[in-house]
């Protein structure tokens, strides 16, 4: 069964003469329990997708599906239990002011658990961060540890898909390492469904099982890992980017 | 080989209220007509040694070293206005995000023509068909119109490249490059660095390249310290980066993903706190 089934979908930004199509007719499909990337350079529509099935991209048409259900303009509060984003700037999607603990305990909240406080001991525990980092402020947390709060939140609700915006971008190559060994365990223990967006090939090579490459929000290739390993792309385009990655 | 910088026992130290920080310790290294590479995770005090060349860090930040020589003389012993006649025009620096570097509210024309008659008593006019050369020398196209431009109407790319034309007027000796290419994508970074690469081979410039990305290194740089914990835990040859002795830089090695050896898991770094104890290693030639 196809988690996600995305259609003709067009995104664009500003109207008349400013108008910017961001996504011009992007198709696919993942399946259940099934890892997929999308790459391309910056500007290529590739975290426009991810914006507009979150409905943070209001501008959009064709048709989005989420579990066999049509995303409509105004998603129902059960669409964020099934669907959850994770940011790129781990420094950026965190409340300054809030604690772990807060960030935690509301989002807990707001999806309607009653039992937040175990959930919170045990959304820790999930992510390798532990009891220790209950209370802390984003300022005391290094990158990797509010990577892996962020993951957590996103974890909260129980989702079925999760949304990958470049997780491990602002982070050294150590601690991407451990995040993105996180990242598979989750995958493999909760039976996650990734949609992850990169601009290193070699990231989505090591997370993902297809993907699609993107330029100039037009979707040129799909291809699986192992024809990107065997480097085979068809296209002229991921040509180029298959050769500037290595 | 002529030796540009000679650098020998640097320490960086910021006091704080849990006692004295080391943020860089004693670091030696020489910088010939060549591309050095530093490399190091964040907090390993790399952007620290950049900043620390051109007198950058501010009280209560301290720093401290036997000699920084520029051409044989000493850095440390000139005055604030002397400096400043080395920074940009001996010795230039361009920062990792052009986002932050560029002035939001001046034209790229403006503040490229600013930062070249600072340094040189050239005419406007002169500043201006000197700014536009540059800009087509970083493979602008249209250089008229980025003239006229203001920098949240550039990309990333755009910006960073506008960044080293502007660092490159006056051309200066040495150039020191903080992470120049981590906020670009791979297609733009090739063109970057193929930038900077000429420019090092036809002016004979002398290139610091900072960065975290080990394999761009090794493929860009000829030289490459590597640092931990504000020291220099290894020095080699980029070619040889991936016969490197010490552990750290080969948990660093192996925990990249690859694409051409696939793996279930990615091997995670364990530290030694040993790493950190053990003196530098010395990167003067």
């Amino acid at each position: 069964m196809s988690m996600l089934k995305i259609d003709g979908l067009d995104v664009w930004f500003g109207r008349d003469r400013d108008r910017v199509d961001a996504v011009i007719g992007a198709a696919f499909e993942v399946a259940e329990g099934e890892s997929f990337g999308l790459v391309g350079e910056s500007g290529s529509g590739k975290s426009t997708i991810l914006r507009a099935l979150m409905g943070l991209a209001p501008t959009w048409s064709g048709n989005m599906a989420v579990g066999g259900a049509q995303i409509t303009k105004k998603r129902p509060k059960s669409f964020y239990k099934q669907v959850q984003m994770v940011f790129q700037d781990p420094y950026a999607s965190l409340h300054p002011r809030h604690s772990v603990d807060a960030v935690l305990g509301e989002t807990l909240h707001l999806h309607g658990f009653t039992d937040i406080d175990a959930r919170v001991v045990k959304l820790l525990d999930d992510v390798g961060l532990g009891q220790k980092f209950r209370f802390r402020y984003p300022h005391q947390l290094s990158g990797g540890q509010r990577q892996r709060v962020a993951i957590a939140r996103a974890l909260a609700p129980e989702p079925q898909l999760l949304l990958l915006d470049e997780p491990t971008s602002a982070l050294d190559v150590s601690v991407q390492a451990e995040i993105l060994n996180l990242l598979a365990d989750l995958r493999a223990e909760h039976k996650l469904t990734y949609l992850m967006v990169s601009h290193d090939l070699s990231v989505v090579g090591h997370m993902c099982d297809r993907l699609a490459v993107m330029k100039n929000g037009e979707i040129v290739e799909l291809m699986d890992v192992a024809a990107l390993r065997a480097m085979k792309a068809t296209h002229p385009y991921a040509q180029h980017l298959l050769q500037a990655s290595i | 080989m002529d030796r540009l910088l000679d650098i020998e026992n640097l320490w960086v130290r910021f006091p704080t209220r849990q006692g004295v920080f080391d943020a860089v310790r004693c670091v030696s290294f020489t910088l010939g007509r060549e591309r050095l590479g530093i490399v190091g995770e964040s907090g390993s005090g790399k952007s620290m040694t950049g900043r620390a060349i051109l007198r950058l860090i501010r009280p209560p930040g301290i720093v401290e070293a036997d000699h920084i020589n520029l051409d044989g003389v000493d850095l440390l012993q000139k005055s604030e206005k002397d400096m400043r006649a080395v920074r940009g025009q001996r010795i230039s620096m361009v920062m990792q995000d052009p986002k932050f570097s560029l002035n939001p509210v001046m034209t790229i024309g403006d503040q490229i023509i600013e930062a070249y008659r600072l340094h040189s008593k050239a005419s406007k006019s002169d500043a201006y068909a000197k700014s536009l050369e540059m800009l087509e020398a970083v493979s602008i196209r249209n250089p008229e119109r980025v003239m006229r431009a203001y920098p949240h109407e550039m990309s990333g790319g755009m910006g960073q490249r506008i960044m080293i034309a502007m660092m490159l007027i006056p051309n200066p000796e040495i150039l020191i490059a903080d992470e120049p290419t981590s906020a670009l994508d791979v297609s733009v970074q090739r063109q970057v660095l193929d930038i900077m690469d000429k420019l090092v081979k036809e002016r004979g410039m002398g290139l610091i390249f900072i960065s975290h990305d080990l394999n761009l290194v090794a493929d860009f740089c000829d030289r490459v310290l590597i640092m931990y914990a504000g020291r220099i835990v290894e020095v080699c040859d980029a070619d040889k980066l991936h016969e490197a002795q010490h552990p750290y830089t080969q948990g660093l090695l192996n925990s990249l993903p690859r694409l051409d050896a696939p793996r279930d898991r990615l091997d995670v770094l364990t530290r030694d706190p040993a790493w950190s104890e053990a003196p530098s290693v010395s990167g003067r030639l």
